[in-house]
């Protein structure tokens, strides 16, 4: 297969890649998509296989990696528990991080193949985009294995901060930056290793501050960035369908993190810097509020269960604490026994809820509730005002009144869901913690409001007995 | 003004002309070896450029809903460097290119397979009801 053949190949996987992601518009062309992206990817593998040269050995060594990682990537994937999706995704990106520098280190040792150079000879201007693609790849790569940490629960969620921590990341960036000149200059070997350990280090630093409920910010970025090292990979070996893909990956995790950002009222700065969070929110007992508010409301889940039966519309209001708690299939029992009682049942998403984008949608689904009975943010705040229970389940800043209300607040700007404006409100907690950002939620103490204090799954499945007798 | 003396300027006017272009036929010259050499990384910059905004404005059109599906398709994409790895390993014959090679390939191939698996088994979820 000649040149010609094969840059057609790779056009028309780029055109099935952008198409995979077009499906993506709605559930029902969703599907289809993802097999345009798969078709894709089977063409680009096969002409570089077809292309001229390409030895006997080598296709080998090739189909065996494929196996190799075709079959451990096939039984992860099919085993993992939708609630553990958020850090396979973070495993899945640092993968991404690692073969970029892989690649980028085969081109380096091999710059024939690629036609920018020989060994020790290579063009400046591929020096500069291997090193850039190498130093991504890199920050990729650390910075996904500590999110998964982080996600997995192997590494505490809390934001590890220590003096001096911005002072100490600029210098190595600066650092970062004289040694890709030094390497661009001499293209000596040891400082590519050199920039790939310091870009490690870097990525590891760049994620330890921030805490577990910035991660869905942590993931979109870290899935920007894998983007951007694939199109630093493209421009180094001169491939279109490189390119192409990374701009379009490097594309969507920057609006991911965008749309993440505005859904909480920060800046990317300000998240990257890290640290929220961390003052405040101290724990206490059920019913120890503030001395000079009125004691909270605890009701039993027979109360809650009576109560529902004899409304018309609930809103409920699932948050990372139904995940933690695996509460979704009894979430969605509870929905179907109210909807037989003739109540309407729809579920309001935050942008933020979770621990990556979308992901209450998927538990949502997984549960085989209808997509449709599920609302964003700006669809649904209209109609708390006509519902008479918000049921708020593991969820509790993006509710909070305060980020409209009071200016000093660390969560003010914030878009939340209205839930004050339902006739009742039902809070599914624990205890009377404070949410992530260690702010009071001053829902609790209304005399509308009612706490039922347990764990998500329980307290739901006692209700739905409830519900049943 | 009268007209020869209008003549004498419209001369002055295209001689001045004459000499910027000549001068332009001069710093062309002194440039194409660069522009040469620059071309295939401004022909990839063009289509880099082109793609984000492609990107971005189907990546806007995306549903809130399907945001963890399009991490997974854009996960499984993204290993595409794979090809980078295929050639590395296929077309040469340093050892080194080799195995750094195979190393990329199977991590690409872990995430290829595994990111298209899982986003087809969200999307799943994602059915009709009823």
């Amino acid at each position: 297969m000649g040149a010609t053949v094969s840059t057609l190949a790779y056009l028309v996987s780029s055109v099935l890649f952008i198409l995979a992601l077009r499906g993506l518009s709605h559930p029902e062309t969703s599907r289809q998509g993802n097999l345009f992206g798969m078709v894709g990817m089977g063409i680009a593998i096969l002409a570089t296989l077809l292309r001229p040269g390409m030895g006997g050995g080598g296709i080998a060594i090739v189909l065996a990696g494929l196996a190799i990682g075709g079959t451990i990537g096939t039984v992860v994937a099919g085993r993992i528990q939708m609630t553990a999706l958020p850090q396979l995704v973070a495993a899945f990106h640092s993968l991404v991080g690692m073969a970029a520098v892989f690649v980028a280190a085969a081109a380096f040792y091999a710059p024939a193949s690629f036609g920018i150079g020989t060994p020790g000879h290579i063009h400046a201007g591929s020096l500069v985009e291997m090193s850039l693609g190498l130093a991504i790849g890199a920050v990729t790569f650390s910075g996904s294995v500590i999110a998964f940490a982080k996600l997995d629960g192997r590494m505490s969620g809390a934001p590890i901060l220590f003096p001096n921590q911005h002072k100490l990341n600029l210098a190595l960036g600066i650092l970062m930056l004289v040694l890709i000149i030094a390497f661009v200059a001499t293209g000596n070997s040891l400082l590519f290793w050199l920039i790939a350990l310091l870009a490690f280090v870097l990525g590891f630093l760049l994620i330890i501050p921030i805490g577990g409920a910035d991660m869905p910010v942590v993931v979109s970025m870290l899935n920007s960035y894998s983007g951007w090292a694939a199109a630093g990979i493209g421009f180094t070996v001169g491939n279109i369908l490189l390119v192409v893909t990374g701009a379009l990956v490097g594309a969507s995790g920057a609006i991911l993190s965008y749309i993440m950002c505005k859904g909480m009222n920060r800046s990317i700065i300000n998240v990257l810097l890290g640290g929220f969070g961390t003052t405040g929110g101290g724990e206490a007992g059920p019913g120890a509020g503030n001395g000079d508010r009125a004691p909270v409301k605890a009701g039993s889940p027979e109360d809650a269960a009576y109560i529902m039966k004899n409304s018309q519309k609930i809103i409920i209001v699932p948050g990372y604490g139904m995940a933690v708690a695996q509460a979704q299939q009894v979430l969605r029992e509870m929905g179907d026994l109210l909807k037989k009682e003739g109540v309407e049942v729809s579920y309001a998403i935050h942008p933020v809820a979770g621990r990556m984008p979308g992901h209450m949608n998927v538990l949502l689904a997984e549960a085989n509730v209808p997509y449709d009975e599920v609302k964003e943010l700006e669809e649904i705040n209209p109609e708390f005002a006509e519902a008479d229970v918000a049921f708020v389940i593991g969820a509790n800043d993006v509710t909070n009144p305060a980020a409209k209300t009071d200016k000093s607040s660390a969560i003010y700007g914030m878009p939340i869901l209205d839930v004050e404006r339902a006739k009742t409100v039902f809070f599914i907690k624990r205890g009377m913690a404070s949410g992530y950002a260690g702010v009071d939620n001053e829902l609790f103490f209304r005399p509308n409001t009612m706490m039922l204090f347990g764990d998500a799954k329980k307290v739901t499945q006692e209700i739905v007995q409830a519900l049943q007798r | 003004m009268n007209p020869t003396e209008l003549a004498n300027q419209a001369t002055l006017a295209a001689n001045r002309a004459l000499e910027l272009a000549e001068a332009a036929r001069q710093a062309a010259l002194y440039v194409a070896p660069v522009a040469e050499a620059a071309e295939p990384f401004l022909y990839l910059l063009t289509i880099f450029l082109m793609a984000c905004f492609v990107g971005y404005y189907v990546v806007w059109n995306v549903t809130p809903a399907l945001h963890s599906p399009l991490m997974g398709v854009t996960n499984a994409i993204s290993s595409v460097i794979v090809v980078g790895a295929i050639l590395a390993t296929g077309l040469s014959d340093s050892i080194a290119a080799k195995i750094f090679g195979f190393i990329a390939v199977t991590l690409a191939s872990v995430n290829i397979f595994g990111g298209f698996m899982v986003t087809r088994r969200m999307l799943a979820m994602f059915k009709k009801k009823g």
